[in-house]
């Protein structure tokens, strides 16, 4: 897809019509263009947490069964993206957010729009492992539980066991599931999250850092899985790690002091970037 | 880039200062934190043991109580048994005061003087008809026996055989005494003089009182010179005073004349008095007479016993206070020369009562048991009878409603506050205002309660429903500002996985945020729970300083608390008071420390490490 055709497939939303647009559309970082439908669409994204602005007309594709991995400095605004996706946003104090994102064509900030129900099917994985201080068993049932999912004993038990499997950690916790999340090792419950996550078999995953906090052969093991994960999911994953970044994703978007500089293909980007900003930061000159 | 971390070429390159001085400094700054916190933690360490040590030592004998063994016969003619068409008894009734009355003086039966009957049957308690009475419906068998039937012993009594009162002196005696009769005064004659250090102790004794005369004297004279000035003074105003006032001044001389008229004389007469005493005190040989400002000394003889009243050397005179059963001489191994040691004047338990309880004390007569009625009967105007079971109850009831009033809406309020309000002027206002009112004096919760629910709503006074609304006010802050912190301290990633998951806030608060901070939530209700238990000033506004002579039955029942009771009783002038307020504090104390330590223990137990 060229960029005159992603022009107009936002005609066709209507969003260049929208009011007060003072973006001339052709100089947009408008994102790949690719097969993939897209799956989130964000248009002019401002996001302010009290009076400070932390992310400043953000336009982004995110495309279905593709890992998109947001890029950029300490305070640039990726976190704060990520949870606009999911409205996790909505917990903080102070915190606004402006502009459309839709998922499926649908508006995420929409007042009708329950967000319980959107919540299941945006999953998200956090920068700790922060599994429930429950058993095993008890931390990936919650989720569909709640959601009505898996109601006879035996449901529940094979949603368990394909979800950890799925997670890569059946093999290793088959015998405790009944032991505490909170005893497993950091790299596990990470996993466990995951896996807590993809039990109620969300469309999209939302991954904020989630190997931050772990060791080399851990982290590895994620990256493997995120890839595997792929197949069925969407998964947008924050990352400092340009090289994590260049492994598990098909997209990246770099971001800087609350701007989407730039947002393409992942090679595109690390071999070819377009603006000097982005060249910068991959080459190691600042952040 | 390099430029800009370079060294400069004028600055020098500062290093740290690694001096030993430096160091040992440090180390000794160290050392003296250490010491002052040691030392800190030794005076509370100290300051508790004192308090602990005087508490349980002043109280722990009221755990005891004494009892006297009467012989009683139960005298058919004395008891009604009223029993139903099956046989079964329905009530008991009889002058079972007159049947203690007439065991007692079956006992002692040379006591006739109507005073002297009086403080006789004065040691056993006042409740003593119904001890009987309970003895009898127990075993209606008994009737038509004399049977031996334990009752409680009144509350002097029984300071007095706890050793309260005064402490006995047994005198070494060598020679052969002889009484001159049996009973009323007689005279009793020893062959060496052994009565001697009886009038030397005396006269040591007399010497003093005279000093502490002397010294009363001069106080009172000092006093009545102070009045001279001030009345020369008033006559000089008077001179110069403008005839409208005279009158004023004159009265007011006048009244300082007749102060310092009386003030003279008692100085002269206690003066007199030292003057006296301490020519007796230093008189040699001759009799010495004994009054009651002075210790008791008294002759044990043939099995009786003799109060002196006037001793010599070698022959005493005194009162036969228990009849001594014959006139024969004793050897110096048959008698005894007593001395109760703390003047007659100066304690309640009076000479004739301490030899009574003495003489019964051999016969097998007097028990000390486990006081099981302080744990089971409610406040009596006896100290002997009264026990704190009623207040027991009256703040258990208490607590229940502060417990079912507080814990809900303290935790309800906290969870609303922390976990849904949004954060503006309003719920800052809310929570300064919470913090507030845990520092208001608990006394003003009192009076709410006095002036909202008695005087208002009219609930009843004195009842435990009240009171326990007063202290559910009192505790809500507490509880809520710890429920609050507890809910606080839960981490936020804990809400975040479960919203992440897609769970609602209400699913959240209640799934995962509540069961975290439950331990911390009962931590604080216990802690408030104990606090409320200990207050006093509140419910005294509202009427539970009442004296409640009955369990409470009912959450409307007049009552009283523990610690209220602990306040009744240290008010209270009978000596045997003194006892039972520790013990009630023992008890409190014991509360408290339970409950501390169920909130200890339930933080331990259902901690969770994340």
């Amino acid at each position: 897809m060229s960029i005159q055709e992603a022009q107009e497939t936002m005609t066709d939303s209507g969003i260049s019509d929208r009011p007060g647009s003072g973006h001339d559309q052709a100089e947009r970082p408008v994102a790949f263009s690719n097969e993939q439908p897209v799956k989130i669409k964000s248009r002019d994204v401002n996001v302010y947490y009290g009076q400070a602005q932390a992310l400043e007309n953000v336009d982004l594709d995110i495309r279905q069964y593709e890992v998109t991995s947001l890029i950029g400095p300490s305070g640039c605004g990726k976190s704060t993206y990520l949870r606009c996706i999911n409205r996790m946003n909505d917990v903080i104090d102070g915190c606004r957010v402006e502009g459309k994102i839709e998922m499926d064509g649908e508006d995420v900030y929409d007042p009708k729009l329950d967000v319980v129900q959107l919540r299941a099917r945006v999953g998200m994985v956090f920068q700790k492992p922060n599994p429930f201080p429950k058993s095993i068993y008890d931390n990936i049932a919650y989720g569909p539980r709640i959601h009505g999912i898996g109601n006879s004993k035996s449901d529940m038990d094979e949603i368990v066991q394909s979800s950890l499997q799925r997670a890569g950690l059946w093999e290793e916790v088959k015998d405790r599931m009944d032991t505490p999340g909170t005893g497993l090792s950091g790299g596990q419950q990470q996993r466990l999250c995951i896996a807590r996550a993809i039990a109620v078999n969300p469309e999209v995953i939302l991954m904020d850092e989630p190997c931050s906090a772990l060791d080399p052969i851990a982290t590895a093991k994620i990256e493997e899985l995120i890839d595997e994960l792929r197949q069925n999911f969407t998964i947008v994953i924050v990352t400092h790690s340009m090289q994590q970044a260049a492994r598990v994703s098909q997209r990246t978007a770099f971001f800087h002091l609350g701007i989407l500089v730039e947002s393409d293909e992942t090679e595109q980007i690390f071999t070819n970037p377009k603006d000097q900003r982005t060249q910068d930061y991959i080459t190691g000159r600042f952040g | 880039m390099t430029d800009a971390t370079a060294p400069s070429e004028g600055i020098a390159i500062r290093r740290p200062d690694l001096s030993p001085a430096r160091v040992r400094r440090r180390y000794a700054a160290e050392t003296r934190f250490k010491t002052y916190g040691r030392l800190a933690i030794a005076a509370a360490v100290i300051m508790l043991g004192i308090l602990l040590f005087s508490i349980v030592g002043r109280g722990w004998t009221a755990f005891f109580q004494t009892q006297i063994g009467l012989d009683v016969f139960l005298d058919p003619n004395e008891i009604q048994i009223e029993r139903n068409a099956d046989g079964e008894i329905t009530d008991v009734d009889g002058e079972f005061r007159s049947l203690v009355n007439d065991a007692l003086f079956a006992l002692f039966p040379n006591v006739e003087d109507r005073t002297e009957r009086r403080a006789l049957r004065n040691l056993v308690t006042r409740d003593a008809s119904f001890e009987l009475q309970a003895a009898v419906e127990e075993n209606p068998d008994l009737i038509d026996q004399t049977v031996r039937v334990w009752i409680t012993s009144s509350d002097d009594i029984d300071t007095y055989v706890k050793g309260q009162i005064t402490p006995i002196e047994t005198f070494d005696v060598v020679g052969i005494a002889t009484p001159t009769g049996t009973s009323g005064e007689i005279e009793v004659l020893t062959g060496a003089n052994d009565f001697a250090n009886i009038a030397n102790e005396v006269k040591a004794r007399l010497a003093e009182l005279s000093e502490d005369r002397l010294a009363a004297s001069e106080a009172a004279g000092n006093a009545a010179q102070r009045l001279r000035d001030d009345l020369a003074e008033v006559r000089e105003d008077l001179q110069e005073a403008d005839a409208e006032d005279v009158p004023r001044f004159e009265e007011r001389a006048a009244r300082l004349e007749a102060q310092i008229g009386s003030l003279t004389a008692a100085s002269e007469a206690t003066a007199r008095d030292a003057e006296d005493l301490r020519a007796r005190s230093v008189r040699v040989g001759g009799i010495e007479e004994l009054n009651n400002r002075l210790p008791s000394y008294l002759v044990a003889i043939n099995g009786g016993l003799v109060k002196l009243t006037a001793v010599g050397p070698a022959r005493a005179r005194g009162e036969v206070l228990i009849p001594l059963e014959s006139e024969v001489s004793a050897q110096p191994e048959d008698w005894t020369l007593l001395s109760y040691v703390i003047a007659e004047s100066d304690r309640r338990v009076k000479d004739n009562e301490v030899a009574w309880i003495e003489t019964l004390r051999e016969q097998g007569q007097v028990q000390t048991v486990f006081n099981t009625k302080f744990f089971t009967e409610a406040d009596s105007r006896e100290p002997e009878q009264a026990g704190i079971w009623g207040a027991v109850v009256g703040s258990f009831l208490t607590l229940v409603i502060t417990l079912t009033l507080a814990f809900p809406v303290g935790v309800l309020a906290a969870i609303y506050l922390e976990e849904f309000a949004p954060k503006n002027r309003l719920t800052d206002l809310i929570e300064v205002n919470i913090n507030n009112l845990a520092a208001v004096p608990s006394i003003v919760f009192g009076l709410l309660g006095l002036a909202m629910f008695l005087n208002f709503f009219g609930l009843p006074r004195s009842a435990p429903l009240v009171g326990g609304m007063v202290l559910a006010l009192m505790t809500l802050p507490t509880v809520i500002i710890a429920s609050r912190a507890a809910l606080k301290a839960v981490p936020p990633s804990i809400r975040e996985a479960a919203l992440g998951v897609g769970a609602s806030k209400v699913q959240t608060v209640t799934h995962h945020v509540l069961p975290l901070a439950m331990p911390g939530i009962l931590t604080g209700t216990i802690i408030g729970m104990a606090q409320a238990l200990g207050e006093t000033a509140p419910l005294l506004m509202i009427g539970m300083v009442a004296f409640i002579a009955d369990v409470p039955g009912g959450f409307t029942d007049a009552a009283t608390v523990l610690p209220v009771q602990i306040f009744l009783w240290a008010d209270a002038p009978e000596r045997a008071f003194v006892a039972k307020t520790s013990a009630a504090i023992m008890v409190l104390l014991t509360f408290l420390i339970f409950m501390n330590a169920m909130a200890v223990i339930l933080r331990k137990r259902f901690e969770r490490r994340w």
